[in-house]
């Protein structure tokens, strides 16, 4: 691993971002990352974060139309409330903040406690729950649907309509239709490593591969001998489209975990147009690339967003962040 | 009696224990979660030592409340919450009191299992700390041996469980035949305590 000691591995990574992006305020010792101009008068703000090892999500998503400030934990672990609460503080100019919470146990508490202590101090706190992962059973048994390739839906068009000068109330239904309207799945041909481990957090041979995966290391539902680019794509399409029957055309975001070549990405997003295709959903916008990751994991995981046209002029508005760029 | 010296001596206690068997708790978290109990609680309980050290609160109750806030502050995920409103809770619910009896504790560590019950909408069997805590919780009435037996055979007993709640749940039918990592811990935590009692 390129890592001095885990210890220091997302203090480091921190002080890093710090000099590539002048435009953001790292307060690495607190761990908030604040886009400069915060607060913007008038505007409410989108406050995310979550355990480290997704990058660029969260930190590489914070700027002008997408968040007002992340939140970094420790390696796949969700930040303390304390971090949420300052961050709140920093970018909140009275029109309120809303949290982004992918749905995990540790998420979803440390974020209820700070949306309390925040309010505490007069702040307007509302919270969006992401959980798109078809590859969770939700029901009483299980903790519910994680929330993965979907938070870079809900983060860009949610942070669209914040730019635009929406009203808390609004940039929160749009951010839950966004997530209502958005599905994933992933598959993994290698378990990632994390620092503190150093070595893989499960046992995956070669010539076989993870189905149902989510973004943590954590082993998937099934497992199977390796299939082709095209069979995945057939399997992870078709898991998405069993819980989504897409009326409107759709994003497209096809995400490496983070080990895979853009190559073989580029591969696996024509094998999913075709799929998309021949299974008749129209497609809006497509993106491709490594967004929310898992470490050094290899694999891939397809998200679909059915969208409207404000939804679509929303996704398409102008975006400047470290991960995400275009139209400014 | 139990005065604030003996909870402040049952939080360093954990913490030693805690951080002998880090790698064990992560090693138990990494077949059906994401192997890194043992490096988050090993992080938040020496927080909780060192804050101990140069604060020295004067009650049993004040002693769990600072070392809760700690917890919370400091580990993240969701043990940090959770372990954090037990000792918080716990220590809430024995109040101000400069000492108090085993029996005032069970009652308190009772109210902070419910807590951390409400919180993480668990139940006992769903493999979780629970596991070890509720039945620790009850045995404490009787010796602090009992409680840290009780608790042991919790965490063991959860193996052939299938996980409900956590990460581990994702797993499904695969969560089966692991022994859960935070029952482990919690066990721990109960096993420390017995330990500064002398049992």
């Amino acid at each position: 691993m390129l890592i001095n000691v885990p210890e220091t591995v997302v203090a480091d990574a921190l002080r890093g971002l710090a000099a590539a992006h002048p435009e953001l305020t790292v307060d690495v010792e607190n761990r908030v990352i604040v886009r400069r101009d915060a607060p913007v008068a008038g505007k409410v703000a989108l406050i995310s974060g979550g355990g480290s090892g997704h990058e660029p999500l969260h930190g590489g998503f914070v700027g002008p139309g997408m968040l007002a400030a992340a939140c970094p934990g420790e390696v796949f672990t969700s930040p303390v409330p304390d971090q949420m609460v300052r961050a709140a503080a920093a970018v909140d100019s009275g029109a309120g903040v809303l949290f982004v919470v992918k749905n995990y146990t540790g998420d979803v508490l440390n974020f209820d406690m700070a949306a309390e202590l925040a309010e505490d101090e007069g702040i307007q706190v509302a919270k969006v729950l992401v959980d798109d992962d078809v590859a969770v059973t939700d029901s009483l048994y299980t903790a519910g649907r994680r929330g993965t390739g979907a938070t870079l839906f809900v983060e860009k068009i949610a942070g669209a309509a914040a730019e635009e000068g929406q009203p808390l109330e609004r940039v929160e239904a749009l951010a839950r239709r966004v997530n209502d309207s958005s599905r994933s799945f992933g598959v993994a041909l290698s378990a990632c490593t994390t620092p503190a481990k150093g070595s893989p957090t499960f046992d995956l041979p070669a010539g076989e591969l993870e189905l149902g995966i989510g973004i943590h290391g954590e082993p998937g539902r099934e497992r199977r001998p390796m299939m082709t680019s095209g069979e995945i794509a057939e399997a992870a399409v078709d898991a998405v489209l069993t819980d989504l029957a897409p009326r409107n055309p759709v994003l497209v975001l096809v995400n490496g975990m983070g080990a895979t070549p853009l190559l073989e990405l580029y591969g696996f997003n024509a094998e999913v147009q075709r799929v998309l295709a021949e299974r008749g959903v129209a497609v809006a916008r497509t993106l491709v690339g490594n967004y929310v990751t898992s470490l050094d994991m290899a694999g891939a995981s397809v998200t679909l967003c059915q969208v409207d046209e404000e939804l679509l002029r929303l996704w398409d508005a102008p975006v400047k962040t470290p991960g995400l760029r275009w139209g400014m | 009696m139990l005065d604030a010296d003996f909870f402040r001596r049952w939080m360093t206690a954990a913490a030693a224990s805690v951080d002998r068997e880090a790698e064990r708790l992560t090693a138990l978290d990494s077949p059906i979660g994401d192997a890194d109990h043992g490096s988050n609680l090993q992080r938040g309980f020496k927080a909780v030592a060192a804050d101990l050290e140069k604060e020295a609160p004067d009650t049993p109750g004040a002693v769990l409340v600072l070392a809760g806030r700690r917890l919370i502050s400091t580990v993240g995920g969701a043990s940090g919450p959770l372990y954090g409103t037990l000792l918080r809770r716990t220590g809430k619910a024995l109040g101000d009191a400069a000492e108090v009896d085993r029996g005032q504790l069970a009652e308190a560590l009772r109210t902070g299992v419910n807590a951390v019950r409400t919180l993480g909408g668990a139940a006992p069997g769903d493999k979780t700390m629970l596991d070890a805590l509720v039945p620790a919780a009850d045995a404490l009435g009787d010796s602090f041996a009992a409680a840290r037996a009780a608790a042991e055979e919790g965490a063991v007993a959860t193996t052939p469980l299938q996980a409900r709640k956590g990460r581990a749940s994702y797993l499904g039918e695969r969560s089966i035949g692991h022994q859960d990592p935070g029952a482990t811990s919690a066990a721990l935590l109960v096993a420390a305590l017995a330990e500064v009692a002398g049992e």
